[in-house]
């Protein structure tokens, strides 16, 4: 760093404290800049980022897909269904190995995809598919799985009061059911029943076919959707090869045939399933929550969590039906079939039993050894699936790698020519001084070039078109805080200080118009960045960043630098070249001392002696008449 | 440069002064008139919204050996006989295919096409699919951000100034560049991308800066001023903006130029595009920024203050003094010197010469 320029220059002995405060600010500048290079340098090094930011898709060439969540019933969309839809199509989108693919959500209901280079069409419709939910019940069960995660239990609400909530109004009884004073047994036994059951009898079903599969001889028509029958062989023979030990399987793969059965993983790998046909949708849950978990009592149990379902009408008339066979099922003791897949995207997230009856009043609850976290997981996926979103496409642009370096090119070319240009008018009004502006966009650049790079490397930031405008349009906002602050301190020169003192007391004005306006310009940039879609974003980081640095620099740099100069005899005694030379600032006009002003035009007598003057003129004429 | 540092020199002293302020209901008119026009503009011509706000689909294909248009036409007369293509060569050897609204299918094909007839790679091709409802979506979003960002930059520039009627007449200002710019595009037919809409957000942060600066010299200049008599609240004004005009000259040349040469470039190298479309909002409200920031900012803002009670009794206060002759800021020709309320006060200690020897 430039810690003390011009040392031929005569320097005078004392150190005043000025010189040591910006002795201080440029040591600071220096580590500052050392600490970030030193940074990028280690990220360079040990090969974990370029030496150049990485680029937006309209510079790098790719595929930019917007999208926008629509509910077909106009019905409201919740920031967490966004960022499902986007967990869903990331991973998708990874599972069909497209590196470094970008997804991100854009404004309130849009998302942002870009996938880098040329995506096959595969990839594209994989991103504009939205989201099914299914609920399918389990015919088989098996390896890998040494235990579930989240073996669950269906009960129904446990209420204080078993009557159904009056808005699942359905055809169905409203007293307690049978069923509900099943539920009456202590839950805590249930759940670790239920863990018990659920898959250590599967897995012994799996290296041989297990008792209850298919026989190819009698190819049955199946009676009931939980019908082993619907198990084929060739559905048999996909459930086999299927490997849930490959991520590809594990995030989103197609739906299949929602009248047949279907084989598919959890989605944590520790399980696959062979699935019954299709009997509830999305469309027929209103929603789910996460809470803690409560007895009958509606006391609630500490450390444990569930997962409430409520179904509309529709749905609680076709999940009684089903929970009613399911729990047949479960009193003739089959510990496979008495569970029902609950599919998001063709991924079971949760398969849980039902082993206190059919649930007929609409309401249900999943509990079993979840976390917080994790029940409020299924119950958002839950929640999303349930939303009849669509997302449409915005706008669909494809950019070439080839287009996208001719655009970079001349965006990088035409910030040179700017700067040039700023460079060679500020040397023409402002002489030497112009060095010191030139100075500061460079240290600015560095600073500006070594930001963008570290938050391309820690926070993933692309650089874009509209960004790199943002940045060329800087240097007009970096130039002009350095021109306020000269501007100031030629007329502290003129008000008659010498250089050293002009410095000072032109920077403390200067400084406080400069926070006013960087601050503004930098609420300019905050907004637009918070609300905007599209390229405004890119264009609005740069602008904030370049703000800040702005600031940086004109406090770190550009002051304490011209407050050194002012004590080198170049600029301490107003050489004609320096910029600040008070004789063509017009200093001899202007202050004469004694507090009195000489202007050329103005009069440069006191307000007494004018007075004077005026009375004794009164007199003369009386005198003279 | 000697000649614009004097002319800053007796701009600064009040040597020189333009009555911009005293002449503001000339100013007044000009904006008035302009704006007029601008509204007329945008009601009777409107504006050209580009293929981002109509929706539909854009090919873009570079480094064409045989830019002709006609090719494009046929191709597309043959693949899908219903759309009428907008056909344009841009930047030298690139062409440029605008269609209405295609079918996913149909927008991989129709590229692949193209790219065959005019003899290039299909994966050269660049093309953009826009759904009707994007731009609508950017613009609103626009609306949004702007709403905003003008009520913050109200209550930011109301509390900094402690002044509710800076923080109006800077908004006035703003209003008065966006739609002047507008009114520009409208008359030149230029259209209206999200790009442009970018630039437009842009001038917002740009037209408040260069105000502030004015303001808070105007601020300086007038934070006495009850307390003395020489000069009015309104000359004082003038004064600041005198006193800024050189640094306001400066800004904006300094600002424009980089400008000027992402619009340089955006039209000869590369014909359309982002760079393009933003400096040439950019370009002109940056112009218009700069005169309002002169022209019309503190002037209203002096209009406005003028109704205030305390500035009326105190400009009939001063005027009275001028009028019994007590007051030394008549020149010899009748004509008044607004210069530095204070020249050459008092420094206190700090202007006397130090001792040697001692820190």
């Amino acid at each position: 760093m430039v810690r003390e320029p011009f040392s031929s220059g005569k320097r005078r002995n004392r150190v005043s404290s000025a010189v040591s405060g910006a002795r201080k600010s440029l040591t600071w500048l220096a580590s500052l800049l050392v600490l970030l290079f030193a940074l990028l340098s280690v990220g360079i090094l040990t090969n974990q980022t370029g030496a150049t930011p990485g680029l937006g898709l309209d510079l790098a060439g790719g595929r930019q897909i917007i999208l926008q969540a629509r509910t077909t019933d106009n019905s409201q969309i919740d920031p967490s269904d966004i960022t499902q839809a986007v967990e869903i199509i990331r991973k998708r989108v990874d599972a069909s190995g497209v590196a470094e693919a970008e997804i991100s959500t854009q404004g309130d209901t849009n998302i942002l995809v870009a996938l880098p280079g040329n995506p096959d069409q595969a990839t594209l419709d994989l991103v504009r598919r939205s989201a099914q939910l299914q609920f399918r019940p389990v015919l088989l069960v098996g390896d890998p799985a040494p235990v579930p995660t989240t073996g669950s239990v269906v009960t129904t609400t446990p209420t204080p009061t078993p009557t159904p909530s009056p808005e699942t109004v359905t055809g169905a009884t409203p007293s307690p059911s049978p069923s509900a004073s099943a539920a009456g047994d202590a839950a805590p036994a249930h759940e670790v029943a239920n863990v018990k059951t659920g898959l250590s009898e599967t897995t012994s079903a799996t290296p041989s076919p297990s008792p209850a599969a298919p026989d190819p001889a009698t190819p049955a028509t199946p009676t009931d959707p939980s019908d082993i029958a619907w198990v084929t062989e060739a559905l048999f023979a996909e459930y086999q090869a299927l490997d849930c030990f490959d991520p590809a399987n594990l995030a989103g793969v197609p739906v299949g045939d929602p009248d047949a059965g279907f084989a598919t993983c959890d989605t944590t790998g520790s399980a696959k399933y062979i699935l019954g046909p299709v009997e509830l949708t999305g469309e027929d849950i209103d929603t789910a929550t996460a809470g803690p978990e409560t007895n009958q009592l509606g006391n609630v149990i500490p450390g444990k969590y569930q997962v409430s379902l409520s179904f509309n009408s529709a749905g609680s008339g076709k999940f009684a039906k089903t929970t009613e066979r399911l729990y047949g099922l479960f009193q003739t003791g089959d510990t496979t079939r008495d569970r029902f897949g609950i599919l998001l995207d063709g991924v079971v997230i949760s398969a849980p039993n039902v082993e206190r009856g059919a649930i007929t009043g609409g309401q249900a609850s999943i509990s079993g050894t979840f976390t917080l976290d994790e029940a409020q997981l299924l119950a958002d996926q839950v929640k999303f699936g349930a939303l009849p979103l669509t997302l449409d496409v915005l706008s669909e642009q494809v950019i070439t790698a080839t287009k996208g370096q001719e655009e970079l090119r001349n965006g990088l070319l035409a910030g040179a020519i700017g700067l040039l240009l700023v460079v060679i008018y500020t040397m023409f009004q402002y002489r030497a001084l112009g060095a010191v502006t030139i100075g500061s966009l460079l240290v600015a650049g560095g600073f500006t070039y070594a930001t963008i790079t570290l938050l391309s490397w820690g926070l993933g930031y692309r650089l874009s078109l509209a960004g790199v405008a943002g940045l060329i349009v800087a240097i007009g906002i970096t130039a002009d805080s350095f021109i306020v602050y000269f501007e100031r301190v030629k007329d502290e020169l003129r008000e008659g200080r010498s250089l050293a003192a002009a410095v000072e007391h032109g920077w403390k004005r200067a400084r406080r118009t400069i926070l006013a306006s960087d601050a503004v310009s930098f609420l300019a940039a905050l907004v637009l960045y918070l609300l905007a879609v599209g390229g405004v974003r890119g264009f609005a980081f740069t602008l904030g960043l370049v703000t800040i640095v702005d600031l940086v620099v004109v406090i770190l740099f550009t002051h304490p630098v011209l407050a050194l100069l002012a004590r080198t005899k170049f600029f301490g005694e107003g050489h004609r070249f320096s910029g600040l030379d008070p004789r063509q600032l017009g200093r001899d006009t202007m202050y004469k001392g004694r507090g009195r002003v000489a202007g050329p035009e103005t009069s440069a007598l006191t307000l007494a002696e004018r007075k004077a003057a005026k009375a004794r003129s009164a007199v003369d004429t009386q005198d003279k008449e | 440069m000697a000649n614009l540092s004097t002319w800053g020199n007796r701009l600064h002293s009040g040597e020189k002064t333009y009555p911009i302020v005293g002449q503001r209901r000339r100013w007044f008119m000009v904006s008035a008139v302009l704006m007029t026009l601008a509204v007329l503009l945008l009601v009777f011509v409107r504006l050209n919204p580009g293929i981002d706000f109509r929706g539909g689909t854009e090919y873009t294909l570079p480094g064409v050996s045989n830019p002709d248009t006609a090719i494009a036409v046929d191709v597309v007369a043959k693949a899908l006989p219903t759309e009428e293509p907008r056909v344009a060569v841009v930047g030298g050897d690139n062409i440029r295919v605008q269609l209405g609204q295609l079918e996913q299918a149909q927008v991989d094909s129709l590229a692949a096409d193209l790219a065959d007839a005019y003899g290039i790679l299909s994966t050269e091709v660049s093309s953009s699919f826009i759904g009707p409802t994007w731009g609508q979506d950017v613009s609103s979003k626009a609306v949004q951000g702007l709403v905003i960002f003008l009520i913050l930059v109200t209550i930011v520039m109301t509390l900094y100034f402690r002044a509710w009627r800076m923080a109006v007449a800077g908004l006035v200002a703003l209003a008065h560049d966006l739609l002047f710019t507008a009114g520009i595009y409208a008359l030149s037919g230029f259209e209206v991308t999200p790009a442009s809409v970018i630039g437009f957000l842009t001038i917002l942060g740009y037209s408040l800066y260069d105000t502030v600066v004015v303001f808070d010299k105007v601020k300086e200049n007038t934070d006495d001023i009850l307390t003395q008599h020489r000069y009015t609240y309104a000359e004082m004004a003038n004064l600041a903006v005198n006193q800024t005009l050189v640094r306001s000259i400066n800004t904006s040349v300094v600002a424009l130029l980089p400008v000027s040469a992402i619009l340089f470039i955006g039209s000869y190298l590369l014909g359309a595009g982002t760079l393009k479309d933003i400096s040439l909002a950019l370009f002109v409200g940056m112009a218009v920024g700069t005169y309002s920031s002169i022209f019309v900012a503190t002037a209203l803002e002096v209009a406005l203050r003028g109704n205030e009670e305390k500035i009326k009794d105190h400009t009939a206060a001063v005027l009275e003094l001028r009028e019994r002759g007590d007051s030394d800021v008549i020149r010899p020709d009748g004509s008044i010197h607004v210069g530095a309320l204070n020249p050459g006060r008092h420094q206190g200690t700090t202007a006397q010469p130090r001792r040697k020897g001692r820190k």
